[in-house]
């Protein structure tokens, strides 16, 4: 696959078409972009393939600032977070609610936009994308699973799942397919006409988990996923992500403060107050079982 | 649950992802089915929400269907008067009252009929407005698995569109349906002396009239909606 070099400096930018400026020199790299007609293709691609991409860091944020303006009042939620997410990985974000780790998600997910700082996604700046590479962003790379789960009230589980397909641009058929492969996979293949009323919460969270995997994203964002449920239903919740992170690769970031997540997670990243305050990685907690907390350092910006 | 070989099941449909337009879209046919399915299952919500553009039609369309019957009305007391009297210059004598007290009429209908379509423009816009806020969280979902701005302007569109041509027949009907059983009760012969291609014609510019109002009523929230971050769309509570 083809890859553009910057005209000024040389520096070699993998996910041409999104990027207009070289990041290492600023150079316009607009005049070299025209002459990729495949620019579409060729993020799609990244991500999937490691033979395509370079980037260890699937998602990687700097100096991440956001602050909410309510009436008067500036109230700061993200104050300088410096994260990088490695392609794979199981990460999850820990914290007391209030403390901006939803507004961290959203920005990540490209749901809302930063106020000063950037997020990187495949090393693509996310501020520098159109209305039309977000969407496409939104429905090819990334699937979101919510604490409310936000399916479509007045849609069936299928339809629920197929939806992101249709924007896609699949075809009628295929999309019914393997919309029910997808809830056949979540343990809903006998629930696909119902609706979401008709679901137990823990169902109702499989057909999101199913409608997140529908375009075959890099990266699942959850916030809250088992916030609504009971013990045993977020468990399992849980392994299901872990399975898909384990045999698809698919990159989780989720945020909870649901201390079942420990287990499965990679790497915890802890904020408060808007700012990481520790992170600490599985491989850490199984050395040094007991210091849960302690005994990890503080690795800002990895 | 998940068997081990659900990378390859997961990316089975990766040759065909290959083929497919690298594009965002909603064809309309596809839009049109989804907001058919958005009226048909809130079918409740979507009659109140319909219940403004009947109102108003239908108070539109009784005061235009009164003054066509009374039209008719008219035509037919002068002709029974000539059938009594047998003579032409019956109603001669009080013509200029008769002339005079039209006008009054007139103008009366003038201002009921603007008065009917205020009440229908508030109607209209203040339920589209409601049913496109309270489905803000909705608006955001779909942001979030993808779709641009102008989708959920064309889905609202769509379904504004239908409950407004829908609206607009079950108000014309009932409103004219309505004036025609009182003028057709109280004077028989009204029916066959009223100009029935005229009222027709009114009640099709009332229909339009509904129609264009709820589209009009239905673009400005649906473009707010469009338009607003999915992550604020998503905390909005209603």
């Amino acid at each position: 696959m083809a890859r553009i070099e910057c005209p000024k400096c040389k520096h070699v930018i993998d996910t041409p078409g999104i990027v207009t400026v070289c990041p290492e020199c600023g150079a316009d790299l607009r005049g070299v972009m025209d002459e990729m007609a495949h620019r579409r293709e060729r993020l799609r691609d990244v991500g999937r393939d490691d033979s395509v991409t370079t980037h260890e860091f699937i998602v990687r944020t700097k100096d991440l600032h956001k602050i909410y303006i309510m009436g008067e009042v500036e109230v700061p939620a993200l104050r300088g977070v410096e994260i990088n997410i490695r392609r794979g990985e199981y990460l999850s974000i820990m914290g007391p609610s209030g403390s901006g780790k939803s507004t961290l998600f959203n920005m990540v997910g490209g749901l809302d936009k930063p106020t000063k700082g950037t997020c990187f996604i495949e090393e693509v700046d996310m501020a520098q994308l159109d209305a039309f590479e977000l969407a496409w962003l939104r429905c090819r790379k990334i699937g979101y699973i919510f604490q409310t789960f936000n399916l479509i009230p007045v849609m069936t589980a299928l339809e629920n799942v197929t939806l992101p397909m249709i924007f896609a641009g699949m075809s009628s058929d295929e999309m019914m397919d393997r919309g029910a492969m997808l809830l056949d996979l979540v343990g809903l293949g006998d629930r696909l006409h119902h609706k979401p009323y008709e679901l137990s919460g823990g169902q109702q969270q499989r057909v999101a988990v199913a409608r997140a995997l529908a375009n075959n994203p890099a990266i699942i964002l959850a916030d809250e996923p088992t916030g609504n449920l009971d013990l045993q239903t977020g468990k399992e919740i849980i392994d299901l992500l872990k399975e898909l992170n384990e045999q698809s690769g698919v990159t989780v970031i989720s945020a909870t403060h649901d201390l079942k997540m420990i287990d499965v997670s990679d790497r915890i990243v802890h904020i408060r107050d808007g700012q990481i305050e520790r992170v600490e990685k599985r491989a850490d907690l199984d050395l040094d079982i007991g210091t849960l907390g302690s005994g990890a350092k503080p690795e800002l910006g990895e | 649950m998940i068997k081990s070989e659900l990378a390859k099941k997961l990316y089975s449909h990766e040759a065909h992802f290959g083929e497919v337009q690298r594009q965002i879209t909603l064809s309309w046919g596809q839009a049109a089915r989804i907001s058919y399915r958005n009226v048909t299952m809130r079918l409740g919500r979507a009659m109140i929400t319909g219940a403004g553009v009947v109102l108003g039609i239908a108070f539109l369309c009784s005061v235009w269907t009164a003054k066509v019957a009374q039209e008719g009305l008219e035509r037919y007391e002068a002709q029974s008067a000539r059938a009594i009297t047998g003579d032409d210059a019956a109603l001669a004598p009080g013509a200029e009252d008769v002339e005079t007290e039209r006008k009054a009429r007139a103008a009366r209908q003038a201002w009921l009929v603007v008065m009917s379509l205020l009440v229908s423009a508030v109607g209209i816009t203040n339920s589209m407005l409601m049913s496109v806020t309270e489905r803000f969280r909705e608006i955001g979902t779909m942001k979030c698995l993808g779709a641009l701005d102008e989708f959920i302007v064309r889905l609202f569109l769509i379904e504004s569109a239908v409950l407004g041509i829908m609206g607009s027949l079950v108000g014309a009907l009932l409103g004219s349906g309505i004036m025609l059983l009182v003028y057709v009760g109280k004077e028989r012969g009204v029916a066959a002396m009223m100009d029935w291609g005229q009222m027709f014609s009114y009640i099709l510019i009332a229909m339009g009239i509904g129609t264009i109002l709820s589209l009009l009523a239905a673009v400005p929230p649906s473009f707010r909606a469009a338009r607003l971050p999915p992550a604020a769309a998503l905390s909005t509570e209603v």
